[in-house]
């Protein structure tokens, strides 16, 4: 038995009701009691939201939400029955995958690469490169429209002529530099060791970044693809100054939006819509759970 | 063309290419960098592999970052006219121009970067304890899935107004009325607390991203350090404070960097719910005003500059990180 | 030569009229647009929700008489996007706003097509009021059409209640007041006010203001006010503000829920009170529109009536402040002008008309279009009792001045008492906001 196993045994061996098996066991009914009692209050709003879009326009206006949990239940699947109805929802669901998924992969690739150099090979003016990069995660994108939108406008790179392609090269640029801050974090963080073994065994840059650090940083890759998505996913503002809100390339940011007249009225029906349109982002973070797996290094070293 | 648009073959067709092709990218200047002398290669290689990046953010971000720097130097007709634009912003302290703004953005800075990182550290260590942690953290993340629109009608509902001889519609008067027995507050337009309600609406939003970067992190400590810990009868609280932090720190001052700017760069949550009434104007708030409702591109710019230079601080800090990893390595 | 010349000419007109025949079936439609055919348009606008299935409803006719396909685009960040746009030198064909200060802003920056070729001139002073071909007029040219408007100063009240309690509508400014009194000796509280909107917050109480402003110091005064050419702080202004505070109450006495309930409750819900059992607040000021906020068991007329806002100086009586929805061009096509010309006939703005909420700024839309009593009776007003129709003074401000005074009305009903320094304030505004 190695000298850890024996331990832990020792340890689980604590005799029943001994202190030290009391205060474990108190420890852990606290911990849950902690975690339940932390991810239920977070949620309360999320509750809310969810109860009132199951009532009628009325009641939201009048009672709390609180109150359609006694009776008399007066619940209604009509603005879910609306939102499902209107026009365009299949379709701007198409276009929003359309729109998301390149404009996920393109900036991770691009950035796993450049994410590499900054972490792991010295060159002269990097750390200055490096900073220029976070900075620029601080400039407001609405400046950046018109003369982008320009610049489209004269090559030709219009939704009509090019599709979706200008919103992936932009959302590319505007997610750059998150996506090479955080990726360049995660292999910095990656044992040194590692890359010595590696160079002693005469693996060259390719190997080094395709078997070894690539494999490893996949958690890091995972988050980054999980935000990537979301944002892109949630946006509004820059599919619309891009590919327009017309109903064959309006993603479904503007068809949920437009569920609301100018004046307001049927943001009722808003509710509804916030959790249909969740559902999609959750179900890719839920899928993406699995890479957030400790001891994806353990036993990367030798010796 | 239509087909750029309509087909789902498109879309395939892109995720495959677009790697493939950097791959390609990568493996065809790597051979090309193999032709040069040994000691030639660390220096060329670095810049093929930041090449495509720095193509898109220069073409993205910095020029038009240029543009902005010298847009606020005009006036509307192009003119060059100085620090006007400036001047008119920053004139007028405390309360004229833009210092509403920027006091409400350091309120912004300090509470969301401090609280969110709080919260998503304590959230991941928890979480890490237990067997069901996936389904915990897939419920924090939650608020991070909804657009900033559904997030103003969920906080809306919450800070509800009405007079105090009425039924409560919001939550948070509810409890305010009948547990704790006071007036029912305007949480939305009264000057001592709306910041704070709205920077609350955020923070609930953003935490799951904070959670799942520090999570991620935190996975990558061995669990032999932890269990040797344990083992060796540290306490919870020293493993985490003499093992798991220190590690972790990187990972902090990464996100911390991330919430600091998005705290300067805070729009969303104020836009849609007070639009800066009331006194919760924040200089992103105030630069899309400047920008489309007065048509003042000059003084929209001088804002935005304000806000990058406002992130220098935090670069400088990092540089700082970075000198200190490298020196321990 | 000179034969074949003159031979074209007719063949030419009769190729049109057959490619015309051809695609206008159903010619009995007086569609002036007879000779475009397919292709599409591109508009930029507000509408969505209900909104946008109104509108689709009112374009169905022409797309299929046309042919011509018109691609919409709501967005109520329409600022951002069509500033954006045309800066980029990207804009649509055709942009409809609910008020002109956008499109002003573009008619200044020449980026508008002038209109005065592309409608009919003559029809349009036949079916239209002088007010709305003046409106749109930018430096001596025709930028701007309207198409359906909402009228203001009207107050909404419940007649089943008020012929319980014993009310009757005021016909004169001195007798609202006294209703007011008496209304409050009896228990009861005069007004329901909410002024909350998002970033647009104050402009439902603006609305009360100008049409009180508008009845006190006349159309003269009222234009040099939005022109900026009347201060704020001059006693024909400030006088207009203290009227407003006179229905208010001394610290919003006579409104239901304070100065917090109206600064903090969206425009929207200002009728909901007043439909409660019992009722919290006898009545409301608010423009034709408001009526697609009551409740849906509301019945017009039985359940709410209006009268207009008296003036309180009875040479101004008939005086009504109104807006509309504008339309402009930026690209000259055979599309877009075929679109236009479509939206200016009385048949297509009736189409909403008959689905409730607008009202046709063309006078020769019948009365009886208008689907229930008390909308006809706003026709009838619009056509019959107003004297004179101003447009929506704060939308004819520039930007900065407009947002300034929605914040000072908010800032007006939290306390009162500050008017003199409010209106000292927006004069230091007025004072940079109308150069440049």
């Amino acid at each position: 038995m190695t000298a850890q196993a024996v331990a832990r045994e020792e340890v689980v061996r604590a005799p029943a009701w001994s202190p030290a098996w009391i205060s474990q066991r108190l420890q852990k009914v606290l911990l849950h009691v902690v975690v339940i009692g932390l991810t239920a209050a977070w949620m309360v709003p999320a509750i809310a939201l969810f109860t009132s879009s199951f009532r009628h326009f009325e009641d939201i206006n009048s009672t709390g939400w609180w109150t359609a949990l006694a009776p008399p239940f007066k619940f209604t699947v009509d603005n879910y029955a609306k939102v499902l109805s209107s026009g365009n929802l299949g379709h701007s669901i198409f276009n929003s995958f359309m729109i998301s998924i390149p404009a996920t992969v393109i900036p991770t690739t691009i950035a796993a690469f450049a994410a590499y150099a900054f972490a792991w090979m010295k060159f002269p003016g990097r750390n200055y490169l490096f900073l220029a990069l976070v900075a620029l995660l601080a400039v407001p994108l609405q400046l950046t429209f018109v003369p982008v939108l320009k610049t489209y406008v004269s090559v030709g790179l219009v939704p009509q002529n090019w599709g979706f392609v200008g919103v992936w090269l932009a959302h590319t640029g505007y997610g750059l530099p998150f996506a090479v801050y955080l990726l360049a974090n995660f292999f910095r963080a990656l044992p040194s060791d590692l890359f010595e073994s590696a160079e002693i065994d005469g693996a060259g840059t390719l190997t080094v970044f395709f078997r070894i650090v690539l494999p490893l940083s996949v958690p890091a890759i995972a988050s980054l693809v999980i935000f990537q998505f979301l944002w892109v996913w949630n946006d509004l503002l820059v599919a619309l100054i891009y590919v327009g809100g017309t109903e064959n390339v309006a993603p479904v940011t503007v068809t949920l939006a437009n569920l609301s007249n100018s004046l307001g009225q049927g943001w009722h029906l808003l509710t509804a819509a916030a959790f249909l349109s969740m559902i999609i982002p959750l179900v890719v973070f839920i899928s993406l759970q699995r890479y957030f797996v400790r001891g994806i290094l353990a036993g990367s070293v030798k010796g | 063309m239509d087909l750029l648009i309509q087909d789902v073959p498109t879309l395939v067709f892109v995720v495959v290419a677009v790697p493939a092709v950097l791959a390609i990218y990568i493996v065809g200047t790597e051979y090309l960098v193999r032709l040069l002398p040994d000691k030639q290669r660390p220096r060329v290689r670095p810049w093929f592999w930041v090449g495509p990046a720095l193509v898109f953010v220069t073409a993205f971000l910095v020029l038009p970052a240029l543009g902005t720097v010298v847009t606020s130097f005009q006036d509307h007709d192009g003119n060059f006219i100085g620090l006007l634009n400036y001047q008119r912003q920053l004139g007028d302290f405390p309360t004229g121009g833009a210092w509403i703004a920027i006091r409400n953005n350091v309120y912004w800075l300090i509470l969301y970067t401090l609280f969110v990182l709080f919260f998503g550290l304590i959230l991941a260590v928890l979480f890490d304890r237990v067997r069901y942690e996936s389904i915990v953290k897939s419920f924090i993340f939650m608020p991070m899935a909804i657009s900033s629109v559904a997030l103003a009608v969920i906080w809306g509902f919450m800070y509800s107004y009405q007079p105090a001889d009425a039924p409560q519609t919001g939550t948070l008067n509810f409890i305010v009325v009948n547990v704790f027995h006071q007036a029912p507050k305007t949480w939305l337009s009264d000057p001592t607390v709306n910041n704070f309600a709205l920077i609350a609406a955020a923070i609930w939003g953003i935490t799951g991203f904070a959670m799942v970067i520090l999570s991620a992190a935190l996975k990558g400590i061995p669990g032999e350090l932890l269990e040797a810990a344990r083992v060796d009868g540290a306490g919870e609280l020293t493993i985490f404070r003499r093992v798991i932090f220190p590690l972790m720190m990187p990972t902090v001052v990464v996100v911390g960097t991330t919430l600091v700017i998005f705290a300067l760069k805070a729009f969303d949550v104020v836009y849609v719910m007070t639009a800066g009434n009331f006194q919760t104007d924040v200089l992103a708030n105030r630069m899309y005003k400047l920008l489309y409702q007065s048509d003042n591109p000059g003084g929209a710019s001088a804002v935005a500059i304000i806000l990058l230079i406002a992130v220098v601080p935090v670069l400088i800090f990092n540089l700082r990180q970075f000198r200190a990893v490298e020196a321990r390595r | 030569m000179r034969l074949i010349r003159f031979t074209r000419i007719p063949v030419i007109a009769a190729v049109a009229a057959l490619v015309a025949g051809a695609c206008a079936p159903g010619a009995s439609n007086p569609n002036p647009t007879g000779a475009v055919h397919g292709g599409s348009v591109s508009v930029i606008g507000v509408w969505s929700g209900g909104e946008l299935d109104s509108f689709n409803a009112v374009i169905a006719p022409f797309t299929q008489q046309t042919g011509i396909t018109v691609n919409f685009e709501a967005s109520r960040d329409q600022d951002a996007i069509l500033t954006t746009r045309v800066a980029a030198g990207n804009p649509p064909d055709l942009a409809a706003a609910p008020s002109p200060t956008l499109l002003t802003r573009f008619a200044n920056q020449r980026k508008l097509v002038p209109l005065d070729n592309i409608v009919d001139m003559n029809k349009m002073k036949q079916d239209y009021a002088k007010t709305w071909i003046d409106q749109g007029t930018v430096n001596g040219h025709l930028v701007q059409i309207f198409s359906w408007a909402s009228i203001k100063g009207f107050i909404w009240y419940n007649p089943k209640v008020w012929t319980a309690k014993g009310y009757t509508p005021p016909k004169t400014w001195g007798d609202l007041i006294n209703l007011q009194t008496k209304m409050k000796s009896n228990g009861d509280t005069p007004w329901c006010v909410t002024v909350n909107s998002g970033a647009a917050t104050g402009w439902p109480g603006s609305d009360i203001q100008k049409e009180i402003a508008l009845g006190q110091v006349g159309p003269a005064v009222y234009d040099k006010w939005w022109q900026g050419k009347q201060k704020w702080t001059s006693p024909e202004i400030k006088g207009a503000w203290q009227s407003f505070g006179q229905l208010l109450g001394a610290n919003d006495a006579n409104v239901y829920g304070g100065a917090n309930y109206i600064v903090n409750t969206d425009f929207g819900k200002v009728g909901d009170p007043m439909f409660q059992n019992p009722p919290k607040c006898m009545m409301l000021n608010q423009a034709s529109f408001i009526t697609s906020f009551f409740p849906k068991s509301a019945v017009a007329g039985q359940d709410y009536d209006y009268f207009t806002m008296p003036s309180q100086n009875s040479a101004n009586e008939g005086d009504r402040v109104g807006a509309a929805d504008a339309w402009s061009m930026f690209h000259d096509t055979p599309q877009a002008r075929a679109l236009l010309n479509y939206l200016l006939t009385p048949e297509a703005q009736e189409v909403w008309v008959k689905r409730g909420g607008k009202i046709a700024v063309n006078n020769k839309v019948p009365v009886n279009d208008y689907p229930d009593s008390v909308s006809q009776k706003i026709a009838k007003d619009l056509v019959n009792n107003t004297k004179v129709l101003k447009y929506d003074a704060g939308d004819l401000m520039p930007s900065d001045m407009k947002n300034a005074y929605w914040q000072a009305i908010v800032a007006f009903i939290q306390d009162q008492s500050k008017l003199d320094s409010i209106l000292a304030n927006l004069d230091k505004v007025q004072s940079s906001a109308y150069t440049s």
